[in-house]
């Protein structure tokens, strides 16, 4: 899936990132602590979340995620959208609630992580 | 190549830095993306745990041609239960912390995750150094 589509299917406003609409998006999640962004997602995906920090995108971009979602019609801040245009990290944002968000993207054939194994070997990616 | 960043206590407000330095350095040098995601997550969480518990830090970053070497060494309060605090879940950070996402209860043990080698001491009253080691991949794997 593209990110364009994500923005369609959402009816997302892109906030920064428009020169990327057309990155592929591998699967997504809906998240909203740090450290389990951290540990749960893998690269190219994408990330649905309320969480409205500066620290959502420092994260993202520890992770190479395809972009941010913020939902419930959340918004950045002015330094937010300033860091995620530095780290080259699309943001949207979309009015419908995390639940439906997740809900319209599965539905349209997004996948997501797949379930938290505890015991893969230390290594989320492990087969 | 050394590199080293001071981190300071408290300070959300730049806290981050440090680690998306180490992966921007780590990529510039020539490292694959998923070792320098993976060094990159360990360097963050590792400044984090500076911002989140301690007074102060520093964390060490040397790359060298066979592996990637990330230390992080803090004055605080220190970690009264080592086992304890690398289960996944417990958080000892503050109402204001969690409320800026963090306190999952992963931050050590993501580390701990991310790296092929991970060592941890501490001392309560004084602070905590934490050593972990990511191999880079041989030449032709």
């Amino acid at each position: 899936m593209l990110l364009s589509d994500v923005a369609r299917l959402l009816e997302a406003e892109v906030i920064t990132g428009e020169d990327k609409l057309d990155t592929s998006v591998e699967a997504a999640c809906g998240c909203d602590l740090i450290s389990d962004i951290l540990a749960y997602t893998k690269p190219r995906m994408l990330i649905l979340t309320g969480l409205v920090t500066p620290q959502i995108v420092r994260a993202a971009e520890m992770i190479d995620l395809s972009a941010i979602v913020f939902v419930r019609g959340k918004r950045p801040t002015v330094d937010i959208v300033a860091m995620a245009k530095e780290a080259g990290l699309p943001i949207l944002c979309t009015a419908y609630p995390l639940y439906e968000s997740a809900g319209l993207l599965f539905q349209a054939g997004l996948p997501g992580r797949g379930k938290w194994a505890r015991d893969h070997g230390g290594r989320p990616d492990a087969p | 190549m050394h590199l080293e960043y001071d981190v300071v206590g408290g300070d959300f407000q730049v806290a981050g830095e440090a680690a998306a330095r180490v992966k921007k350095t780590l990529r510039e040098v020539g490292v694959d993306p998923e070792t320098s995601r993976r060094a990159a997550i360990v360097a963050y969480e590792a400044e984090m745990n500076i911002v989140i518990h301690a007074y102060r830090g520093v964390l060490r970053v040397d790359i060298s041609p066979d592996k990637i070497e990330i230390r992080a060494d803090d004055q605080g309060p220190g970690i009264p239960d080592i086992d304890l605090a690398m289960q996944e879940g417990y958080s000892t950070a503050p109402e204001r912390v969690r409320e800026m996402g963090f306190g999952a209860g992963l931050g050590l043990p993501n580390m701990k995750r991310y790296s092929d080698e991970f060592g941890i001491i501490s001392t309560v009253g004084r602070g905590t150094s934490v050593r972990t080691v990511i191999n880079l991949p041989t030449k032709g794997s």
